[in-house]
């Protein structure tokens, strides 16, 4: 009722009531046309528009079928703004199901790749060889991307664990390494488009509760149980970590779509990839390892500092 | 005469007025002249107490900033500061506040991180100079007392920089918090009640911030100033200690007078201790809260340690087996064993330490004159034991960082640190006892035989030797007669003031260059003297 007509409530039979009436002919034209094209960029809806609709009340001469379209019109962008948002949402949402775009040519392309570089230890079906490693059937693409793009495979040998190596394929490669898994046992694949969405915060409330325990709240890793690392988290990729979250490689359990949502998952990637590219307010971050580092700073530089300056006056007493 | 005597009656000077205004109202010439006067050692190792002392002073001013802004309080709220990453979080308004003093209060981040980076100082040279103290057997009676009351201090520096990092109530230091009600819950009868006690009901409860922080801005403070004062006070009543040196005893101490001297070197000291704290402050990030996220005893983080001085404590913890007693039908938890009875069998030996020694070697006699750590083998040997058992611990309680950093396998570093923790003591004992007692044998053998001068010569027969340099009147072997006191030994030549081409190189950092005509007499003299020497030569060749 702030708006622009606001005084045509107690006079509407002014000059002004015309303008008014002009105002409403635009705002049937436009009902189809304009309103729907609003809710499809998502933007607020402006205060013209806004102001129009409230005046329609106090105008109401061409009687209540308007109203009734404007209300059925009404009705129509609730449900396209659903229909739009609903489709987004799906289109996120299912960017995690199979992705059918691996071709013929990229599934032989793997094929070629896994038999020069995978079979010793993976078996000729990807049925795993004993002591060697373990079967592929069904640990999908988003496995081969985390493991291969990562250079832990091939592997360099057997140990507790796999450490982050050069890659040895391409992005190329490793694309067609995971259509060829992907043909053979399925699995879960990573999804197409951006991997950071949603809100930052959210993502780090839920980095601390699903992730921090073992890679760290400054995302530097951790040692587990008898040579066994989380790794820092530092050089790893929006995909890399879709992947891993996906897979669940080594110790780190699989976070399924179920347990953390396609969004939730951006968000996470949103908050670690952004803190990263932070800087630190407070000078030097001594890699954000936490108490210890500084615990060397402080021996090293505050210690070795106050000592030099009592070396220093104690030399000039003598 | 008269207008001389008038003159003389009274000062003329601003200040001088000013001094006069005081002393006429309070009589303060008379001890103030005898405080001014007091004389204090000069020695590079009396100064670590002072990193202490003026640490402190740091930590009293920036956290006097702080407390402007610090918002004490576990009520809950959801950030809408600068900070993007915690936007709509719900936090306590302790951590909230601590995030605007870190992002919007000007220079509320160098500040936090200068008050962090003091407390470390504070506690560490409190460390150290407990250490210098004992190396040199300065606790030694009358200054039992002194020693107590350095050990409650650094007992309470201790509590104090845990109620203190506690404060922001992040992810790192509410699991400490959790780690700290776990030791009161692990002892045994009154744990529960202790840690009812202390959070006000079961953790973390709804009031520990609150307590905490009265604990960490009043009343811990107030009693480690009021400690200070006594330790100091009791210096000056009990004057400090000195090395043993040819002229000094017993009955008397030299060195530099408070004022000026002194003042002036304990002032700018403070000043470079300042300075060093505050280029941390400035340049290395300590405690970045925002990074950690506020405390949810659901979430945890991998690396969680504690500062460096509750770190022992952890690497204690991480290396106790985990052995379950269970007793008349109760549970003793094995956190008990690393975090309560081990400190304070730590803190029991330390504190009993002076009265056993005295006791051991049948001492009563009072002490004013310091000893080198080589003279009293068997204590620098214990010291240096309880230092190894200390640093194993203490790096233990970043053995996953070390793990991490150095790809070792975590259950190694648990294994490793056990081991050492057992081993590496008793063979510190040893190989110290033995440095001890060479060094004793070679200030015997100089004091005997003289300082090696660098001189070899052939005799006639063919035989080498190296000329010595007596110390002081020989016998009819050349053997020197000089007894062992117990003091500082010349071991070169250039000790002695002679010898050497750095005999005139003075100054720390680059040689202190005399005045052109000074050193201009002096190149004459050097020259004349290698003449001489030349000449002599010549004539015993």
């Amino acid at each position: 009722m702030t708006h622009v007509h606001d005084g045509l409530d107690d006079d509407s039979s002014t000059g002004k009531g015309e303008f008014v009436q002009d105002d409403i002919d635009i705002d049937v034209d436009g009902e189809l046309g304009f309103e729907p094209a609003v809710s499809v960029t998502g933007a607020e809806p402006s205060g013209r528009p806004a102001g129009r609709s409230r005046t329609a009340p106090a105008a109401s001469k061409p009687g209540s079928r308007r109203v009734l379209r404007r209300r059925l019109g009404a009705g129509a962008v609730l449900i396209g703004a659903l229909v739009s948002m609903g489709g987004t949402y799906a289109a996120f949402a299912s960017s995690s199901a199979p992705d059918t775009s691996n071709s013929a040519g990229d599934i032989a392309a793997g094929r070629q790749l896994y038999q020069t570089s995978c079979i010793t230890c993976h078996g000729a079906n990807l049925q795993g060889v004993k002591d060697r490693a373990p079967s592929l059937l069904g640990v999908g693409g988003a496995s081969v991307y985390f493991q291969v793009s990562t250079g832990r495979m091939p592997a360099a040998g057997q140990g507790a664990d796999q450490k982050r190596k050069t890659a040895k394929f391409d992005e190329q490669q490793v694309k067609q390494l995971a259509a060829y898994i992907q043909s053979i046992g399925g699995g879960p694949q990573l999804p197409v488009g951006d991997l950071r969405a949603g809100d930052i915060a959210k993502g780090g409330d839920l980095f601390r509760l699903n992730c921090a325990s073992c890679h760290g709240t400054t995302f530097q890793g951790a040692p587990l149980s008898a040579g066994k690392v989380a790794p820092g988290l530092n050089r790893a990729t929006d995909e890399q970590f879709y992947a891993a979250m996906l897979s669940g490689p080594e110790s780190m359990p699989i976070f399924s779509d179920h347990q953390l949502t396609p969004l939730q998952k951006r968000e996470i990637i949103n908050y670690v990839q952004t803190l990263k590219a932070s800087k630190d307010p407070g000078g030097n971050g001594i890699d954000r390892i936490g108490p210890v580092s500084e615990a060397l700073v402080f021996f090293i530089a505050g210690v070795g500092a106050v000592m030099a300056a009592i070396l220093w006056i104690g030399a000039k007493a003598e | 005469m008269s207008t001389t005597t008038r003159r003389s009656n009274g000062p003329r000077t601003p200040q001088g007025k000013a001094a006069k205004f005081f002393d006429d109202r309070l009589n303060l010439a008379g001890p103030m002249r005898k405080q001014l006067n007091k004389v204090f050692p000069d020695h590079w190792t009396f100064m670590m107490g002072e990193i202490a002392l003026y640490s402190f002073i740091v930590l009293l001013l920036t956290g006097t900033y702080l407390t402007f802004f610090f918002d004490p309080s576990s009520a809950e709220t959801v950030y809408h500061g600068r900070y993007l990453p915690m936007q709509g979080i719900p936090m306590s308004r302790a951590y909230a506040s601590t995030l605007n003093i870190s992002f919007d209060v000007r220079g509320g981040l160098i500040i936090r991180q200068i008050h962090h980076w003091a407390a470390l100082m504070f506690v560490g040279a409190m460390l150290i100079h407990m250490f210098r103290v004992f190396f040199t057997g300065a606790f030694r009676k009358p200054r039992e007392l002194n020693w107590l009351i350095g050990l409650t201090l650094i007992v309470l520096g201790i509590i104090e920089g845990f109620a203190g990092y506690t404060l922001p109530d992040d992810l790192l230091s509410g699991t400490g918090l959790r780690i700290a009600d776990a030791i009161m819950l692990s002892i045994p009868v009154i744990g529960t009640w202790v840690s009812f006690l202390v959070f006000g009901g079961t953790f973390p409860g709804d009031v520990i911030i609150e307590r905490f922080y009265i604990a960490h801005v009043l009343l811990i403070p107030a009693i480690l100033a009021a400690l200070i004062g006594a330790h100091l006070a009791l210096i000056v009543r009990q004057k400090h200690t000195e090395f043993p040196a040819p002229g000094r005893s017993e009955h008397t101490v030299s060195g530099e007078r408070v004022f000026p001297t002194y003042a002036a070197k304990a002032g700018g000291f403070f000043f470079i201790v300042a300075a060093v704290l505050a280029a941390l402050g400035g340049l290395a990030q300590i405690n970045p809260v925002w990074l950690f996220g506020p405390y949810n005893p659901a979430q945890v983080s991998s690396g969680s340690q504690p500062d460096w001085y509750m770190m022992f404590l952890d690497g204690s913890t991480r290396l106790f087996p985990s052995w379950e007693v269970r007793l008349w039908g109760h549970t003793l938890a094995p956190l008990f064993w690393p975090t309560v009875v081990l400190p304070t069998i730590l803190l029991t030996l330390a504190i009993g330490y002076p009265f056993l020694e005295a006791k051991m070697t049948r001492d009563t006699l009072p002490h004013n004159m310091l000893q080198r750590p080589r003279d009293v083998p068997v204590r620098t040997a214990l010291g240096v034991m309880a230092l190894t058992f200390y640093l194993v611990l203490f790096l233990s309680g970043g053995n996953d960082i070390i793990a991490k950093a150095f790809d070792i396998s975590l259950n190694a570093m648990t294994w490793g640190g056990r081991i050492l923790l057992l081993i590496l003591p008793p063979l510190f004992y040893i190989v110290t006892y033995r440095i001890c007692l060479g060094l004793q044998r070679h200030d015997r053998e100089v004091l005997e035989h003289g300082v090696e001068t660098g001189i070899v010569k052939v005799l006639p027969t063919g035989e080498f030797i190296e000329v010595h340099q007596p110390l002081g009147p020989v016998d009819a072997h050349g053997h020197g007669r000089l007894a062992y006191a117990g003091t500082q030994v010349p071991k070169r030549m250039n000790q002695l003031g002679a010898g050497t081409p750095l005999r005139h190189v003075r100054g720390f950092f680059y040689p202190v260059k005399e005045k052109p005509e000074i050193q201009a007499a002096l190149d004459e003299l050097e020259a004349l003297e290698v003449d001489q020497h030349d000449v002599q030569h010549q004539l015993t060749d």
